[in-house]
């Protein structure tokens, strides 16, 4: 092999893998414009699945309801992982390792085990099915991916600005909202993106937690695609898949995830 | 003083720690081994006044060889799956990480690693319409090919393994892509400047040096493709009876909760094994 050709190799083995990842979502995306209801070739172009998606209570139902989680989830987990990401950062005590150590779990074991074991309990104690059940699982699943963002970005803080400030008589609150809070403000930002994504594109989770009928878009769209599907079910997956990879996007804008730094 | 600047300290560490590891406890480490408990149930309390202890739920597993038996296919699935992504991912990871510089290897990484954070059921659903008969798949094959083609993917094994491939690729290209990056550029002109070829750059210093990532992105692909259940479901018909689906069964339809919770348990045990067993080498990865 020729000195040259090893790296063209390399691009094309890349370029066939972008392939093999992009192709099937985009011929899923193309099939919500076709006007057959039984995915036939030749393609005729319509809009007809996204009105008739629309105009269907259960989905945007369904869609709103999943949309509220993510927007709860976000809020809780985005707040209480950056108190805790600035307490582990700010502090050393006795078992802060293991504290770090146990936010591995809810990441590394896969969700079916966490999701029934969640409903177990949950029934157990009284919580039961239904959407402050999912918020539940959602925040704890999403506050890891939070902490160990803002954790990331505390790691380039420099601790002397807070002894400054706190010099020159500033109380513990006022370091914490003018000083501390502003450096670290693009690590949240990109943080409660994880955090909304984690949830709204949770399956197994909020299918264990949700009620029959009261459901979450993907646990709606799991049910729909065992029933036989109907390019409906395209347009609203091209919808969601859009909206969650633009939140990525964005949130690998802000944490400049993989980038040359 | 010294003191009361310590225990203001302590004060805010609690406020400030406390919150998010209560919510965890809740969530997590408690329903967790709420699990063990009603593993060892005959019947749920709020069904059945009358339940007890037993560890008839674990003796199911031990006596029936189906489970045994489809915990055995959900491995072997793991081990497909994941032999596929590092022999897929690396390369592209080698390639990300070692030849394409700037903004463009900014750009492809991103691309790489986006589908990861997008939908998982919607990208198994996209690939129902891919694989499905006379699908998008098999007209483009039949115009491509000059003779007729029936592939007949859908419902099968391979369309398990091929959505899974497509599900958790991207974590083993990011894990190694990572660790390659980390590697010091000199190094490798040394080992050059002193004629070594690429090969033996390769076998002797990059995939020794990245292992860590590897396996690494080895033990995300794997723990989570043993416990999957939707992927085989839609795309694997009647073939796609596996270990996760039973543990499904249990919960959604048969209402067997004791054992669908012995089932979970194993799961999570044969988990933890697997984590135990690769993490010597996970923490050199990360010193």
């Amino acid at each position: 092999m020729t000195r040259a050709a090893l790296p063209l190799l390399g691009r094309l083995w890349l370029a066939l893998i972008l392939v093999f990842l992009y192709a099937p979502i985009l011929v899923m995306a193309a099939m919500s414009f076709n006007a057959s209801p039984f995915y036939q070739l030749p393609f005729e172009a319509s809009t007809v699945w996204y009105e008739k998606m629309s105009a269907n209570p259960q989905i945007l139902a369904a869609a709103l309801r999943s949309v509220l989680i993510a927007l709860a989830t976000t809020l809780i987990a985005t707040t209480l992982g950056t108190m805790a990401s600035i307490a582990l950062f700010r502090y050393d005590f006795p078992g802060k390792r293991v504290l770090q150590v146990l936010l591995f779990p809810p990441i590394a074991i896969p969700w079916l085990i966490t999701g029934t074991a969640m409903l177990i309990f949950f029934f157990a104690v009284g919580i039961g099915r239904g959407t402050p059940a999912v918020i539940i699982g959602h925040v704890a699943l999403a506050l890891p991916y939070v902490i160990v963002t803002v954790t990331a970005r505390l790691s380039s803080f420099d601790i002397t600005l807070e002894e400054a400030a706190r010099s020159m008589g500033a109380g513990a609150w006022t370091v914490l909202r003018r000083v501390t809070l502003p450096w670290i403000a693009p690590g949240v930002v990109a943080g409660a993106l994880f955090a909304f994504a984690v949830s709204f594109d949770q399956f197994v989770v909020s299918y264990f937690l949700s009620e029959p009928g009261d459901s979450t878009l993907p646990v709606l769209i799991y049910t729909a695609i065992r029933k036989g599907f109907t390019p409906e079910i395209n347009a609203i997956s091209t919808l969601i898949i859009t909206l969650s990879m633009t939140v990525m996007v964005l949130a690998a804008r802000y944490s400049r995830l993989g980038g040359d730094r | 003083m010294a003191d009361l600047a310590a225990a203001m300290d302590r004060r805010r560490l609690v406020t400030l720690l406390s919150p998010a590891y209560l919510w965890l406890l809740v969530a997590v480490f408690l329903p967790l081994s709420a699990m063990l408990f009603f593993s060892l149930l005959t019947d749920l309390p709020q069904d059945a006044p009358d339940w007890g202890l037993t560890l008839d739920n674990y003796g199911q597993f031990l006596t029936n060889p189906t489970y045994a038996t489809l915990l055995w296919k959900s491995l072997k699935l793991g081990v497909m799956v994941t032999l596929a992504c590092i022999l897929i991912g690396y390369p592209c990871a080698l390639v990300l990480a070692r030849t394409i510089r700037g903004r463009a290897r900014e750009t492809l990484f991103l691309l790489v690693i986006l589908p990861f954070w997008s939908n998982s059921l919607v990208r198994i659903f996209s690939w129902a319409i891919v694989l499905r008969g006379n699908g998008v798949l098999e007209r483009s094959l039949d115009w491509l090919l000059p003779f007729d083609i029936r592939l007949n993917l859908m419902f099968t094994t391979p369309a398990v393994v091929i959505g899974l491939v497509h599900s958790y690729l991207p974590y083993v290209i990011l894990t190694s892509y990572l660790a390659l990056q980390a590697i010091d550029d000199d190094i490798i002109e040394a080992a050059r400047s002193m004629g070594a070829s690429r090969w033996t750059i390769l076998r002797r210093l990059l995939l020794p040096l990245s292992l860590p990532g590897l396996l690494a992105g080895a033990v995300l692909v794997f723990v989570p493709v043993v416990g999957s259940f939707m992927e085989p479901r839609i795309l694997g018909g009647r073939m796609g009876t596996y270990y996760g689906t039973v543990i499904e069964d249990q919960f959604i339809a048969v209402y067997n909760w004791p054992l669908g919770a012995a089932l979970s348990f194993i799961l999570l045990a044969v988990v933890l094994l697997i984590i135990a067993l690769a993490s010597p080498v996970l923490k050199r990865a990360r010193t």
